[in-house]
């Protein structure tokens, strides 16, 4: 069967403002607002575009952490997806562990594309996709602004800091997404009700055979320093003399 | 014990990236480091000149093959593995060239990565923004465990010119997969300075109102030889070009001026800017986020102001 498997992450909304707890061991997340990382809802967006093409006839969202990951796997399965695996794993979880994991589930699935967010915007390591890819020894096409499937391969255009680059990628490989794309569908009532009655299937690392390993400890969590306040100026110029006086002109 | 360092060079066939030479002064932070420049390219004489004549490279090897014609992550990371052997530290820099890559490289180690090192406090130790910028953090890897990086440029000097290190040809016997095949690249031709490494940056909201309102910008840009860059939302209407956009999702920049002319200042933009020495903000809306992070703030017109600003210099 022609699948995509998804990966996303639960992680803080991105409208809610960051707090560092005041002994350093992590950001507050109790009580906070919690979604779909962003951008693995546009790698969500465009499996299900691909499958209504015609281009797949399955797509399967995955996660990896602690149970109350489930909220996040319903949504994905509202918005479309066929089937959801959840891998529980309680701690850190570092990326090459997902990884690894990840891997494991493409064994079982055999798909023909994994897609997944560039980075989560909470940890930002923007390492998962690149770490899939190289344990699986296949493509990667990071930064993916345009997806376009053709038989045994894809071209994929990428954002990239000189401009866009276009790749040709040989299938299956792995795509992680940036902003453009594609604008991710809102969950209507109807769907929500229908991805209660579609399959999650719950799983184990070490029924997976994965030992998570974590190489990094975390040491402390801090709040950015601030900038000083600056100063007003009224009109053009004064904001020449201004930037004169600090040598800027 | 002296750390070593690999440094992947990223550069475009002919000319080194200065994100390199920012890597090398990341490393150069740890005392007694020992650094290496990998350079791997089609033909890598040139970039290797460059790469050799940084302060604080011990070393440049340079590994040629044709199949390093464009910087193909697939291709590079096993060639990277190769070399990394002797090495604890493997680094590249966190652009679009080093984040692709370096996760690669890691996996491949079987390596942790710290991404967007922002600070080196020791061969194990490593600070970096996380949440966007909103917070730091410290994060330590087991003394004696290889560790995979990507430095965040803006939190680094380029490090200046040196005494020329030795050149040395490396010879990889690795695999290397064609199942990935650089087509093309499209970028808008320009005379200004590069975003990313320019002292000046002008900046552009969707205040500008079109990509003809971006002209004015322009034209001061090339008055003050500034670089010019866009908000998100300038860029998801269409005035100006994806390779201008600055912030979390752009380009993250740090140049002794930046004038964010018409852009509200959303926290997406503001990681982008925030090691800038000195932040000018233009807005209509003097309540604009912008103006909590401005140096110098002007609330008024751009229209009038811009143009104004131009005839003052």
């Amino acid at each position: 069967m022609k699948r995509i498997l998804v990966g996303i992450k639960r992680v803080v909304d991105f409208n809610v403002r960051i707090r560092v707890k005041p002994d350093g061991s992590g950001v507050v997340t109790d009580g906070v607002k919690m979604s779909i990382n962003p951008f693995d809802e546009i790698a969500l967006e465009e499996a299900l575009r691909i499958k209504e093409r015609g281009l797949a006839e399955e797509v399967v969202v995955a996660t990896v952490g602690p149970a109350d990951c489930q909220p996040q796997l319903r949504t994905a399965l509202a918005m479309g997806a066929d089937r959801a695996l959840h891998v529980q794993a309680d701690g850190v979880i570092e990326p090459l562990t997902i990884a690894r994991t990840l891997l494991k589930l493409v064994e079982r699935e055999q798909p023909m594309l994994v897609i997944l967010g560039k980075q989560a915007i909470d940890n930002d390591n923007g390492q998962t996709g690149q770490m899939l890819a190289a344990l699986w020894n296949r493509p990667q096409a990071t930064y993916a602004s345009k997806l376009e499937l053709s038989g045994e391969s894809a071209r994929v255009t990428r954002e990239v800091d000189a401009g866009l680059e276009t790749l040709e990628i040989d299938l299956p490989a792995v795509i992680s997404t940036d902003l453009r794309l594609n604008e991710p569908r809102y969950v209507k009532l109807p769907d929500i009700m229908k991805a209660k009655k579609k399959p999650l299937d719950t799983l184990t690392l070490q029924a997976l055979g994965v030992e998570p390993r974590q190489q990094l400890k975390l040491v402390r969590f801090e709040p950015p320093p601030q900038r000083q306040k600056g100063v007003r100026v009224k009109d053009a110029g004064e904001l020449v003399e201004a930037l004169k006086k600090k040598g800027l002109l | 014990m002296s750390a070593k360092v690999l440094i992947v060079a990223e550069h475009d066939g002919s000319r080194l990236n200065q994100s390199t030479a920012r890597c090398v002064s990341c490393a150069h932070a740890l005392q007694g480091a020992e650094i290496t420049v990998a350079v791997c390219a089609a033909d890598a004489a040139a970039v290797a000149q460059q790469a050799a004549q940084l302060q604080g490279v011990a070393r440049v090897i340079t590994v040629e093959n044709a199949a390093n014609a464009h910087a193909l992550a697939a291709v590079l990371a096993p060639q990277i593995v190769a070399l990394a052997a002797p090495f604890s530290l493997v680094l590249g820099p966190s652009t679009t060239f080093g984040k692709d890559l370096m996760a690669r490289v890691a996996a491949l180690l079987g390596a942790p990565q710290v991404s967007d090192i922002m600070a080196i406090e020791s061969a194990t130790r490593f600070r970096r923004p996380i949440y966007a910028g909103n917070a730091i953090l410290t994060v330590e890897s087991s003394a004696g465990d290889k560790v995979v990086g990507t430095v965040r440029t803006a939190s680094f000097e380029a490090a200046p010119a040196g005494p020329a290190a030795p050149i040395e040809k490396a010879s990889v016997d690795v695999a290397l997969p064609t199942h990935t095949r650089f087509i093309s690249v499209s970028a808008a031709k320009t005379d200004r300075p590069d975003l990313q490494t320019a002292a000046r940056v002008i900046s552009g909201g969707r205040a500008l109102g079109s990509a003809d309102g971006f002209k004015i910008l322009y034209s001061l840009a090339d008055k003050l030889g500034a670089a010019v860059g866009a908000s998100r939302a300038a860029v998801d209407a269409g005035y100006a070009p994806n390779e201008m956009q600055v912030g979390q999702t752009g380009k993250i920049i740090a140049p002794e001026l930046y004038v964010a002319v018409g852009i509200s200042g959303a926290i997406q933009h503001l990681t982008g800017i925030k090691d800038a020495r000195t932040i000018v903000a233009i807005n209509k809306d003097g309540e604009a986020p912008i103006f909590e992070v401005a140096d110098i703030g002007l609330v008024g017109d751009l229209f009038q102001i811009i143009p104004e600003i131009e005839r003052l210099i």
